[in-house]
């Protein structure tokens, strides 16, 4: 039931979409149908798919620097008070400002794919940087005291108690940075695209829209909210995978 | 570390102390006065309670003989261990919680202090099985800690506390969120474990029957800043069994360390 109902309502909306533009007339420049956006997609799948790969690969790189870069602050900031109070404030200020202003400077700046990739990992580190700070300081007290009494070392203590109990927070973390390393990779595509060559999905999207291709553009957004909803499930699966046995959150509603 | 010793025999032992604290204080960095000045001697061996309300401290007089915490004047004294250096320096935790770590295994769990020692992982291996075996849970080694009842992570707590062999256990209150009936078997249980292993126990509880079914010495403290206000021995036949629970001596013993608590909760408001 959790999963028929969200589709009976999609595939609801669907019709209704179709059957309004067909009996309107309305024209695909418009408001196309979504069975031209689906022809669209499987007639322009050769650009389509090239753009998605160069999206994907700008997400996964910026994934993956937001995921090491957050995880390795974190813990820097865990090993002095002093780094923390230095270094947090910066974090903050790159993440609430709006990646959208800072996108032009950095295409500026920086080599375009540079840039991209730059701005997906601004907009993703945070939420990764934020988690694993707060899952390394989450560790239970008398746990964090046993450790003391039997004399861990720091990196046994790291590896043996704080890096286990951070980790539901670290796959919180970075499960949230999944999707915004995607909203940064288009986010800097769009920018870069009045800037330049591109050749990722959003900037089909702004190409398209300036040809008034408008099926091509609802083709190309299709696309990334797909990108979007598998890259959130493989990371909710990972992290189910990771902590079924014991954590929680993994847990059946009965266990 | 879990085979049957020959039982102490207690009068003998009387001699050594295993802890001796004296004229201790506990000041927060707040400046409340939690603690002293105490003066407490355990001889080795020995199983005593410290009974009292909560806040008089008595957590923290473990936290203190255990080095998880400082004085803030006075001296905390050990007897030397004898034999092989070994990881926690001779003493065992029990917490209030079972604290066990979910992500790992049951004798993942009880071979933590060995591993932190440096032990082989074979051996350790071997020892937490060992320990394992020693609280009954032979069957469980491969099972996380959530797929167990509360009396049985207290076990493996305890198994830890007994993994590296030390001379003093402290128990602070380990088994005061379970059932009466799995307290009650746990209390047996401990008992026999104390009689076969010869170890030094200061167990920390909020229970008058508790403390005087276990213990030889019940300490009472007194509300914050804790003191000692009265220390009794429990003298009884040994091995103690359920009928010491029932018994007459049980309930006078009873009557007597209500009666030295008194003071320490009368005449305080409920707010």
């Amino acid at each position: 039931m959790r999963f028929v109902l969200p589709i009976a309502v999609f595939a609801a909306g669907l019709a209704a979409w179709e059957l309004v533009v067909r009996i309107r007339d309305v024209p695909p420049y418009v408001l196309p149908a979504p069975s031209v956006i689906f022809l669209t997609l499987i007639k322009d799948w050769a650009v389509l798919s090239q753009s998605l790969a160069v999206t994907l690969l700008t997400t996964l790189e910026g994934f993956i620097a937001a995921s090491i870069g957050g995880i390795a602050l974190a813990l820097l900031f865990n090993q002095s008070k002093w780094v923390e109070y230095t270094l947090f404030p910066y974090a903050v200020v790159l993440q609430v400002t709006p990646v959208i202003a800072i996108a032009p400077l950095l295409l500026i700046y920086l080599e375009q794919q540079t840039a991209v990739v730059v701005c997906a990992f601004i907009v993703a580190f945070f939420p990764v940087l934020s988690n694993t700070t707060l899952g390394l300081n989450s560790v239970d007290r008398n746990l964090a005291g046993l450790f003391q009494l039997y004399g861990a070392s720091p990196p046994q203590t790291l590896r043996f108690l704080k890096l286990p109990a951070a980790l539901p927070y670290i796959l919180g973390g970075l499960r949230i940075a999944g999707g915004l390393s995607l909203i940064g990779a288009v986010v800097a595509e769009i920018a870069a695209g009045t800037a330049g060559a591109g050749s990722g999905l959003a900037y089909r999207i702004a190409e398209s829209g300036y040809r008034l291709n408008i099926p091509r553009m609802f083709a190309a957004l299709l696309l990334l909210s797909l990108a979007g909803i598998v890259i959130y499930g493989v990371l909710a699966l990972v992290s189910h995978l990771v902590l079924r046995r014991w954590h929680e959150s993994a847990l059946g509603k009965e266990a | 570390m879990v085979e049957n010793r020959p039982s102490p025999t207690v009068e003998a032992s009387l001699t050594a102390l295993a802890v001796s604290l004296r004229g201790v204080t506990k000041v927060y960095d707040n400046g409340v006065m939690a603690l002293g000045p105490l003066d407490l001697a355990v001889r080795k061996g020995e199983f005593i309670s410290l009974l009292g309300p909560s806040g008089c401290g008595k957590s923290t007089v473990l936290r203190l003989i255990a080095g998880l915490s400082a004085q803030s004047s006075g001296t905390v004294r050990m007897s030397r261990h004898e034999g092989p250096r070994q990881p926690g320096h001779g003493i065992g935790f029990v917490f209030q919680e079972p604290t066990l770590m979910p992500w790992t295994s049951v004798r993942e769990n009880v071979r933590l202090p060995l591993r932190l020692g440096g032990v082989s992982k074979p051996e350790g291996r071997a020892r937490a099985d060992a320990a394992l075996a020693s609280v009954g849970l032979a069957d469980f080694a491969d099972a996380v800690p959530r797929e167990l009842s509360g009396g049985m992570k207290m076990r493996v707590s305890l198994a830890r506390a007994l993994v590296t062999d030390p001379d003093i256990l402290l128990m602070d209150e380990p088994f005061a969120a379970l059932d009466e009936i799995t307290r009650f078997r746990l209390n047996n249980d401990l008992l026999a474990l104390w009689r076969s292993l010869g170890k030094t126990v200061i167990f920390v509880t909020h229970s008058v029957f508790e403390s005087v079914y276990l213990s030889q010495r019940v300490v009472v403290m007194t509300a914050r800043p804790g003191r000692i206000q009265a220390d009794i021995r429990i003298e009884t036949v040994e091995p103690r069994s359920e009928e010491f629970r029932t018994s007459t001596a049980y309930s006078d013993y009873c009557r007597k360390v209500s009666a030295a608590l008194a003071p320490s909760y009368q005449g305080q408001s409920m707010l």
